[in-house]
Order: C-alpha cells, then sequence, then structure tokens
C-alpha cells in the first residue's frame, strides 16, 4: 500500500488523483454529521453532538499535520510531505466551523452570551486562542509567503506547537467523569512533540 | 428479559419504516392541534397519550398496574411542553452505562431491575431491607411533572411517576439523631460497564444525599415511573430520586440503599471534584460552575436554528416551595 502510493506520486495524474482524494475524503466527517443533522439522527441535542464532533476533527487534523515530520522520517513515507498544508488547513477549517456551530447552535448569535463566554470560561479562552493563532499560519502557509518569509516562515510555524497544547488544554478543561479518550490524545501529542525533541537533542 | 416479547407477527403486518414514520408526523400533526383545542387544564395524559406508537419500556406487571391507577393531577405540575418520551429515554447521565448520553440506553437494556430490594439504615427504628413491592404496598402513585436541570446547562421537562419521599421515610421511623439521609445506586460492574471503567474519576457506588427537610419537602419524589409507564432502566429503574430545585446529579438512580446518618453524607461528585460540585447543589443562576455558567439553559429537545436559550431560575422556579429551606445560608459557600 505504501509503495503503491510512492510510486502513484511519480506520476502527475497519480499525484494530482491522490490529492484530491485526500481533498474530498478530508471532507467525509463534515459530510457525514450534515447528513445526520438533517436526518435528525442526533438525538435530543444535536447541538451538543455537533460541535463536540467537529471539535475532535479540528483536533484530530491538527494531530495529524504533526504527525506527518515524524511519520515521513520513521516509516521514510517522504510523498507524506505534500500533505501537510492540507491537513493543516483542514484543522483550521474544522476549527471554523466548529466555532461557528458553537456560536450558532449553542448560543445563538446572543451577544452577552458570546461576550460571557469568551471572557469568563477559561476552556474557551484556550480554544479561542489556538483557533486565532491558527490564523496566521494558514494565511503564510502558501508557497508565495513562506519564500517571503524565508527564515522568518519556520520561526511563525513554531506556533503550532503552543497551538496544539492549547487546543490539548481547551480538551482537558471539558472532562467531567472519564478521561479515557483525552488521554489517548495527549499520548499522541507527547510522542509527537517529544519525537522533535529527540531529533534535537540526539 | 425485561422487554416483553410481543405474540408472533408476521413480517407482512409490520409496517415499513417510512410508512410508519409518516403516519407519525400524520399523528403529531394531529396532537398538536388536539393540544390547541384543549385548554390549559388538560391532564399531561392527553398531552402524550396520541404518542402511543413510540415502543414503551413496561417493566414487570405488578408494577404496570399500580402505574396505570397513578393519579394524573398534581398542583406541583408544570404545564410547561413536554420533552418527547424517546428523548427523555434516550438521552441520559447515568455513568454507569457509560459517558455518552445515549450510552444508558444502548447498555442498560439487560438490566435486571425486578426482583428488587433496598435496604434501609442508620438512624432508623425500622432498619432492614425491603422489596420494591413491600416499599410500593398501600402507596398511591401520582403524575408529577418537573423541570429537570442538568448542571450541564441542559434542561427538560419530564412527566414522572411517582410517590413523595417523605412518605416512605416516616414508615422507617427515623431517630432523632436523623439529620440527613444518604442513598447508594447499585454496584454491580457484571451489569454496569461503566463501574468497569479503569479511567473514570467517580468512586463506585454512586452516593447522594440529602438533609432530612430537604428529603420531607413535599416536592421530593421517588419515581418509578415515567410517561405513564415504568422507568426504563437507563432512566434509573426501578426506583430513583427526582429532586426538581437541584441540578439532576443529586436524582440519584436505581437505588439499593437509604441510609439515615447524623453527619452530612458526601455525595460522589462532591468526592470527585469539591471545588466544582457541593452537597446542595441547589439550582442557582448566580452560583456559576467553575468551568461553566450557569446563568442559562438550553431547554431541550433543541432544535438547531433556534436553540431554547431560557434564564436558569433559582432553585429552578421552585424558589416558592424550597427557598425557605435556606433562609439565612449563604448559598455562595453552600453551592
Amino acid at each position: 500500500m505504501v509503495l503503491s502510493i510512492a510510486a502513484l506520486h511519480r506520476s502527475t495524474v497519480g499525484r494530482w488523483s491522490f490529492w484530491t482524494l485526500m481533498f474530498i475524503g478530508s471532507l467525509a466527517p463534515l459530510g457525514w454529521i450534515s447528513l445526520q443533522a438533517v436526518q435528525q439522527q442526533l438525538g435530543a441535542d444535536p447541538a451538543q453532538v455537533i460541535v463536540t464532533f467537529l471539535g475532535i476533527w479540528a483536533l484530530r487534523f491538527l494531530w495529524l499535520s504533526l504527525a506527518i515530520t515524524p511519520a515521513r522520517r520513521l516509516l521514510g513515507m517522504a510523498w507524506l510531505q505534500r500533505y501537510r498544508r492540507m491537513l493543516g488547513l483542514y484543522a483550521l477549517f474544522y476549527a471554523t466551523v466548529h466555532l461557528l456551530a458553537v456560536a450558532t447552535f449553542i448560543l445563538g448569535w446572543r451577544p452577552d452570551l458570546l461576550l460571557r463566554e469568551l471572557t469568563e470560561r477559561p476552556y474557551i479562552i484556550a480554544g479561542f486562542a489556538a483557533w486565532i493563532l491558527l490564523l496566521p499560519l494558514a494565511v503564510t502557509s502558501t508557497q508565495g509567503w513562506q519564500r517571503r518569509l524565508g527564515k522568518r516562515w519556520k520561526r511563525l510555524h513554531w506556533l503550532v506547537y503552543p497551538i496544539a497544547l492549547l487546543a490539548l488544554l481547551h480538551f482537558v478543561w471539558l472532562i467531567r467523569a472519564g478521561y479515557l479518550e483525552v488521554l489517548i490524545y495527549t499520548l499522541i501529542l507527547a510522542f509527537l512533540l517529544g519525537y522533535r525533541l529527540y531529533l534535537k537533542w540526539r | 428479559m425485561l422487554i416483553r416479547k410481543a405474540p408472533d407477527i408476521a413480517p407482512s403486518e409490520i409496517t415499513p419504516e417510512s410508512i410508519y414514520r409518516q403516519r407519525r408526523q400524520f399523528m403529531k400533526g394531529l396532537a398538536a392541534g388536539g393540544a390547541l383545542l384543549m385548554s390549559g387544564q388538560a391532564s399531561a395524559l392527553a398531552r402524550y397519550a396520541l404518542d402511543e406508537e413510540q415502543v414503551r419500556y413496561l417493566g414487570p406487571d405488578w408494577l404496570q398496574q399500580k402505574l396505570r391507577a397513578a393519579q394524573k393531577s398534581s398542583v406541583f405540575s408544570t404545564d410547561e411542553p413536554l420533552a418527547p418520551y424517546e428523548h427523555v429515554t434516550g438521552y441520559n447521565n447515568f455513568y454507569e452505562f457509560g459517558l455518552g448520553k445515549d450510552d444508558p440506553k444502548a447498555y442498560a437494556q439487560n438490566f435486571k431491575t425486578d426482583p428488587w430490594s433496598v435496604e434501609i439504615s442508620g438512624e432508623v427504628h425500622k432498619p432492614g431491607t425491603y422489596q420494591l413491592e413491600d416499599i410500593l404496598k398501600g402507596v398511591d402513585l401520582e403524575e408529577r411533572i418537573y423541570r429537570l436541570r442538568c448542571v450541564e446547562a441542559w434542561s427538560m421537562v419530564i412527566p414522572w411517576v411517582g410517590f413523595p419521599l417523605a412518605s416512605l421515610l416516616k414508615r422507617f421511623e427515623p431517630t432523632g439523631n436523623a439529620r440527613y439521609v444518604e442513598f447508594t445506586t447499585l454496584h454491580d460492574p457484571k451489569q454496569m460497564p461503566g463501574q468497569r471503567s479503569r479511567f473514570g474519576t467517580i468512586d463506585w457506588p454512586y452516593v447522594e444525599g440529602l438533609r432530612m427537610d430537604e428529603a420531607m419537602h413535599p416536592l421530593t419524589l421517588l419515581a418509578v415511573g415515567v410517561y405513564g409507564d415504568a422507568l426504563p432502566p437507563q432512566n434509573g429503574a426501578p426506583l430513583r430520586l427526582v429532586v426538581p430545585w437541584k441540578y439532576g446529579f443529586k436524582s440519584i438512580k436505581s437505588i439499593v440503599g437509604i441510609r439515615f446518618t447524623e453527619q452530612m453524607p458526601v455525595n460522589s461528585w462532591q468526592r470527585t471534584a469539591p471545588r466544582e460540585y457541593g452537597f446542595y447543589a441547589n439550582v442557582n443562576p448566580s452560583v456559576n460552575h467553575p468551568r461553566w455558567s450557569q446563568s442559562t439553559e438550553r431547554r431541550l429537545p433543541s432544535s438547531l436554528f433556534s436553540p431554547n436559550i431560557i434564564d436558569t431560575q433559582p432553585f429552578n422556579g421552585y424558589a416558592d416551595q424550597v427557598a425557605d429551606l435556606y433562609s439565612g445560608m449563604d448559598l455562595r459557600k453552600w453551592y
């Protein structure tokens, strides 16, 4: 499988097809939850189900974008590099839809509630800060900006690490009775960040 | 099996789901029209009688008969719109069966609720283990339509069937030392998958408590039914507490123990996170949960583009009946 994908990337058509597949595949979670919502399959509180689902997918895409470098190095999948930007942008995309879902479905765009949540709730402040910090990374994710910023590009995109920690904190602060899921995401992130430290100091 | 199997049904007699759904829509239309025609005095039974196509959990026969005889109107009932049966019984916090809102319904269906007994202990003249049938003997059941406000800032209106806790407690003759009542949920990891999880924050069994005057208050209900039928397992069958002016977690489910104590019991959530949950847990819009606001709530079921956001009322709207229980108390301290 891995070999065949690598082979696929040697031709333009192959690269293009796989890129398209990844692009459309990444929209599948949004498509699935939208369908469930339209068919009223989400129970008594569809708002909460949608918000949680989108938030988890934002986190997954962020973790995936952070997994590219370790996977490329450890598994030798050089072709993965092409998809790092797409995964990062999808993290922002799902975080944005997640945020819009909160504002629309949970808070009904009531200004007093929006202000209250954004100023008083630490877990929301952490999540919102992660979203804000993703914006400059998305804007400067193009090759043009990469050229223009030169060495500073790398320094700017180092921001993804505090972003990941803020996103994790947002998740941790939502724990009520079970922490298994949060623990799994924490361990994966610890590995992804720990591997980078290992590369740096070995 | 707790859900009785219907006698043999020929496949030809089964209505295709699409038609069933259309019919449901039609019935809903009728129900809505009917509700308009009826005055505000319509009994709750009339308000949901038209929804009988919903698959109901019926419970044991002996209980069903008692439930049928329940008194249908109560001065304590609200006339706000009811949460539909499918949501009342499909959207539950019952961590013994899992953390997801749909886990209890998914994993509690084989939960054995009959026979059931409750152990009465502590500061009481008549301790002992009582069968549920004996507990309900001579008890008149009544329907109470209460608001249920969850600490997670959502709420539902639910037609419980039960009887005042006070009437039961008096039968056991508490001693003069009895100042609190402690309730315990069944601990049975074999039946309750949530109790097997190693990554939970709650020490099982689940424990709750009330001050004696709270326990004796006429609003405080022991429920054995909902929507005119038996409580389904996911709603805390066969016996659960309903304390409508407190956050939902106080309304402990599947009770196997009632202990009268002199000391204030430590309830499970207080033990888990004392900074976030206290003993009293009265619904209070001016005391926020440390992580989220309690000043508003979303009344469920909610539709996506018009979230039913309403202001949370002190004591969940039951202040007239219960506020004087707490006169002179600093409710910021005793959250």
